[in-house]
């Protein structure tokens, strides 16, 4: 195997998954507290948060980059409270390319996950209600099982378009080999000089690999828990 | 007085209206279907509010509308038979039973699993998943797990419907039993005229 890509070359493989895991795992809980406030709870601005979770989805991911770099560079609001209280910053890592991932994933996740939580039979919940389970024990042990499969199916989505992550990660991460040079930018880059097509098909290929694996396993996930019922894509 | 209800509650364009007292252990409601009989059910289990009414259960007071008393239903401990016997999907049959079992106050359970697996003849299915229960057999465990949370009062939403006539009996005879030998009063929804006559201490229609 390792005859088959340079040690740069895994470098950048192991790179995006490193981000590509950040990410799920950072965007999983948000994402399932909005799929589940989204698909159970009706209030004021619902449909304006719908939107605005949908945002990431249909903005030009250069502009989700640029707003990324407003808030979270190092004179944005929430950059320059990380910079001082926690000493951590964003722009130019690797853990900025996972935040950026993060929230272009985000979509994704939430409307698999929401799927799933719509599907729960809410009589259930109540029926937990009357044997004596409060709201919170209701939803521990009836609402989050019951949904697991969208939540195995989100993330794996999430995964996927983690890995895919251009625009906004180039723009509010850059692309700096080793640091933020993830599978999409390593393919840009090698596109840029002469001589790389060889690099550049063996990533491709890559990333179409782990693509279909992503996919694969999410629709096998969604079978496996819940039958027939649900499909995300 | 085992149940006090008196509720007002409007659904689109109808106005369901109920007020009754009842001191049978058994007490069956009758009615036209749409009448809302379900709707009465909800609203003493505590999965639905009532525009406006009073309702108390052996004494004691689950909904009073003008008090802004209004116990959620895990507080109220209906041990409610729905219609449609909502098992839990995922879960075993004997972890439906022990469902609300595990959460009822200790000391308040005045049964025992091994009583009602015994009482309900369902031993041989403790192991399996809802989703392969028959009818009967899914009603059946539903009655075992509304048993085993240590209600105090039953609620049961047709709990003999589309059963055939054989395993019908069997339940009939199991509710007789419930009625005779355990002191909590029930509230048995049927549009059946034979069970409400050969059951029900007293008949409560519902227009």
């Amino acid at each position: 195997m390792s005859g088959l890509l340079s040690a740069a070359e895994w470098g950048v493989v192991a790179l995006s998954l490193k981000v590509s895991v950040v990410a799920v795992i950072l965007t999983l809980p948000p994402a399932y507290f909005l799929a589940w406030l989204l698909a159970r709870r009706r209030f004021p601005g619902r449909i304006l948060l719908d939107a605005l979770v949908h945002l990431p989805l249909v903005l030009p991911p250069v502009v989700t980059g640029w707003l990324l770099l407003l808030a979270f560079g190092r004179s944005g609001p929430v950059g320059a409270w990380l910079d001082s209280v926690l000493g951590v910053t964003l722009v130019f890592r690797w853990t900025g390319a996972a935040l950026a991932a993060a929230v272009m994933a985000l979509p994704l996740m939430v409307r698999a996950m929401r799927l799933s939580i719509e599907a729960v039979d809410r009589r259930l919940v109540d029926a937990a209600r009357t044997l004596g389970a409060r709201p919170w024990r209701a939803f521990l042990t009836i609402t989050l099982p019951l949904s697991a499969p969208g939540i195995a199916a989100g993330a794996m989505l999430g995964f996927a378009r983690s890995l895919g992550e251009f625009g906004a990660t180039i723009t509010f991460a850059s692309n700096i080999a080793g640091e933020t040079r993830t599978l999409p930018l390593a393919i840009y880059t090698g596109l840029q000089v002469p001589g790389a097509e060889a690099q550049v098909a063996r990533l491709s290929l890559i990333s179409v690999a782990l693509s279909i694996a992503a996919l694969v396993i999410s629709e096998l996930l969604v079978r496996r828990s819940g039958g027939s019922r649900a499909h995300v894509l | 007085m085992f149940f006090e209800i008196e509720l007002e509650h409007r659904i689109g364009e109808r106005t369901i209206a109920l007020q009754f007292q009842s001191q049978a252990r058994l007490t069956a409601l009758v009615g036209p279907s749409g009448a809302g009989k379900t709707t009465v059910l909800n609203c003493i289990a505590g999965l639905v509010t009532p525009d406006s009414g009073r309702i108390a259960v052996n004494g004691v007071v689950l909904h009073d509308r003008s008090h802004r008393i209004d116990l959620s239903p895990e507080l109220r401990r209906a041990g409610y038979v729905f219609q449609d016997g909502r098992l839990f999907p995922h879960l075993r049959v004997m972890a439906n039973l022990a469902y609300g079992e595990r959460l009822a106050p200790a000391g308040a359970r005045w049964i025992e699993s091994a009583e009602v697996t015994e009482l309900l003849g369902i031993r041989h299915l403790l192991q399996r998943m809802p989703g392969t229960l028959s009818g009967g057999e899914a009603r059946r465990v539903a009655i075992g797990r509304a048993l085993l949370s240590a209600p105090r009062f039953l609620l049961l939403d047709e709990p003999f419907g589309s059963l055939d006539p054989a395993r019908a009996e069997e339940l009939l005879q199991l509710v007789e039993r419930i009625r005779d030998s355990l002191d909590i009063p029930i509230l048995l929804v049927s549009h059946d005229r034979s069970e409400v006559e050969r059951l029900a201490g007293e008949v409560v229609t519902l227009q």
